[in-house]
């Protein structure tokens, strides 16, 4: 228990001592924090990229290897340190499979985060993933693992731009996605973001050799 | 003095007579938001537990070191690098869980259930009682969240750890597994226990009348 | 989408349609603690928006000068932060208007403990927000918990005077309140998203 004169208040302690008391909180606490980082990142940084490429090679049949890429304003370039805009992916040859690109927008409840794998030669998007999203349970929550849903993105031709369609089953077109029922909100929210974010990268993201000054393979 | 049995005292309250979350109910923010699931709810009370009890200790240990005047930024410091280490170590260890769990596990430091104790306990009484006090409470969180987490699960999404229970005919109650669900549950398990404590006053008071 | 639909998403998505107290059951501890009166909950509502802007800038600030260079001392920074903008808005409503001072009371240094303000700061940092974005994700967000403070109030004054049973009254029956009227904001989801 604190010690102190049993009837008065013990005298306030000097300024320096509140200073230094939290100066060497802050201090430990400061090399606590950087111990635990530098402790857990290397785990931490294996496991986003593990996740990372399990949902290329998801969207990306046949991918094994990638190579993350931004856009410098004129060309594909690697991505360095900074934040990959999108990834370039290729087989356990070197081939050149495809090109993952990640996408975000408005959903029903919250945004949506997804990622689609895309073949520049024809101009079809070959696989969709969700990464993250909030949408009712049950219902919008269905875009993440409706297997027929996701089937229709194995083939889907962006041209002239992807359009959602109710019912049709499999009389739809190259470029139509089917919509699931009870939750139209969100599978628009879907084909929304796929061409919102096509409509960037259609003429960015070209067969490698088709542009002089592609960033390569 | 009783140490080992004052001690059982403290960690007992913590798990139902002085429930946090039942009694006093604080520490909702965490409560509400990740017990959407049996597994997001024994995660945030394990981190939790880990907080309160490793906050506790320390804060104990410099009681008598922690000039009063910045005892509350100096708790709130130390609580802060125990969430954060907390946050690292999940990250490292369950990446899913920590996806589900998002910025819940860094607000675990203005959980008014931790400096709370910190505060009423911990920077009072030696370092044994202070120890069973935060893991009672912790462990009584624990429970809580447990509850909570579990009843919304089975009834929101049929199933227990993603294990579905009721096959695949059963119409979840969505309704549970969502924010109304939380607020719904933990007030009608108030409602049962208010009325099961109103029961047993009713009872003990006609034993006494009886007795006289 | 275009910049000013954008930012609008941002401002009605944290207002209403994913309100940081019904949806994310933030800020509970001055929805059920102080939410007695109309007035007082309408007050501590402006109080938070004042600080959550401020937070939002100052967040904003780290993100972009301190922190890339340092990420794992988010956590910390921003509480100290938090701290020191509640401290500083009280000294000065306090010099400005000693009546609001007055009225506000004890709610002031409760809202370093809100944990809206820090997790407005925390999903701010994580959706990556710009400047402009975060002070407009901050007004949505203080205008909602301000709407369920008012909405709270309104309704709890309302059971304070209807006749239920002894064992339901108190926090119980707040929180089935609080349960009902977190339902009757779901319907606000899809609004803005049904557009194609």
């Amino acid at each position: 228990m604190s010690a102190g004169p049993a009837s008065t208040e013990p005298a306030a302690p000097p300024s320096w001592r509140l200073v230094v008391t939290l100066a060497a909180a802050g201090l430990l606490s400061g090399l606590a924090i950087v111990s635990a980082y530098e402790l857990t990142l290397p785990r931490i940084t294996a496991n986003k990229a593990e996740r990372l490429r399990q949902a290329v090679f998801e969207v990306l049949p046949g991918a094994k290897e990638l190579t993350p890429l931004l856009w410098d304003g004129q060309h594909l370039a690697p991505a360095g340190k900074e934040e990959p805009a999108v990834y370039e992916a290729a087989d356990s040859t070197g081939a050149f499979v495809g090109y993952a690109v990640p996408g975000e927008g408005a959903g029903f409840q919250d945004n949506i985060k997804l990622i689609y794998g895309y073949k520049p030669g024809e101009k079809k998007i070959v696989g969709m993933q969700v990464l993250e999203s909030r949408e009712t349970p049950g219902l919008g929550d269905r875009i993440l693992k409706d297997k027929h849903f996701l089937g229709q993105f194995r083939d889907l031709s962006v041209e002239p731009s992807i359009m959602l369609v109710k019912g049709k089953g499999e009389n739809r077109a190259s470029n139509e996605v089917d919509a699931i029922t009870g939750a139209t909100i969100s599978s628009t929210a879907v084909v929304k973001i796929l061409n919102t974010t096509n409509a960037t990268w259609f003429n960015r993201l070209l067969e490698p050799g088709d542009a002089s000054g592609e960033g390569g393979s | 003095m009783q140490e080992p049995g004052q001690a059982y005292a403290e960690f007992v309250k913590g798990l139902w007579k002085e429930n946090p979350v039942f009694v006093a109910v604080l520490g909702m923010c965490p409560t509400l938001a990740v017990t959407n699931s049996a597994v997001n709810a024994l995660a945030m009370s394990a981190a939790t537990f880990f907080v309160l009890v490793g906050s506790s200790f320390l804060i104990s240990l410099l009681r008598n070191v922690i000039p009063r005047q910045v005892r509350i930024s100096s708790y709130i410091i130390v609580i802060a690098t125990f969430v954060t280490v907390a946050d690292f170590t999940l990250e490292a260890l369950a990446p899913d869980v920590h996806r589900e769990l998002g910025a819940f596990i860094a607000l675990i430091v203005v959980n008014c259930i931790i400096l709370g104790r910190q505060e009423a306990f911990a920077s009072k009484n030696r370092l044994l009682p202070s120890l069973a006090d935060a893991a009672g409470m912790g462990l009584g969180f624990g429970l809580a969240l447990f509850a909570l987490g579990s009843l919304r699960e089975i009834l929101g999404n049929g199933s227990f750890f993603g294990i579905s229970l009721f096959g695949p005919h059963f119409e979840p109650w969505v309704i549970m597994i969502l924010p109304p669900g939380g607020f719904l549950m933990l007030g009608a398990l108030l409602l049962v226990f208010g009325v099961v404590k109103q029961k047993r006053l009713e009872a003990s008071r006609e034993r006494e009348r009886k007795a006289a | 989408m275009s910049e000013t639909g954008q930012l609008f998403w941002i401002l009605m998505s944290a207002m209403v349609i994913n309100n940081f107290t019904l949806s994310y059951f933030l800020g509970l501890c001055p929805f059920f603690g102080v939410s007695g009166r109309v007035d007082t909950a309408f007050r501590l509502g402006l109080a938070n928006i004042f600080v959550m802007v401020i937070t939002s800038l100052c967040a904003s600030v780290l993100n972009i000068f301190i922190l890339p260079h340092a990420p794992y001392l988010r956590l910390i920074s921003f509480i100290v932060v938090i701290a020191s903008t509640v401290q500083f808005v009280e000294m000065v409503i306090r010099k400005l208007s000693p009546a609001l001072f007055r009225a506000l009371g004890i709610f002031l240094p409760l809202i370093t403990t809100n944990c809206a303000i820090l997790a407005l700061a925390l999903f701010q940092t994580n959706r990556g927000y710009g400047v402009v974005e975060g002070v407009v994700f901050a007004v949505g967000a203080g205008a909602g918990l301000l709407l369920a403070l008012v909405l709270m109030a309104g309704l709890r004054v309302e059971a304070d005077l209807s006749d239920i049973p002894k064992t339901a009254k108190g926090t119980a029956m707040n929180l089935l309140i609080a349960g009902i009227l977190s339902l009757a904001f779901m319907g606000f989801a899809g609004l803005f998203s049904g557009s194609a």
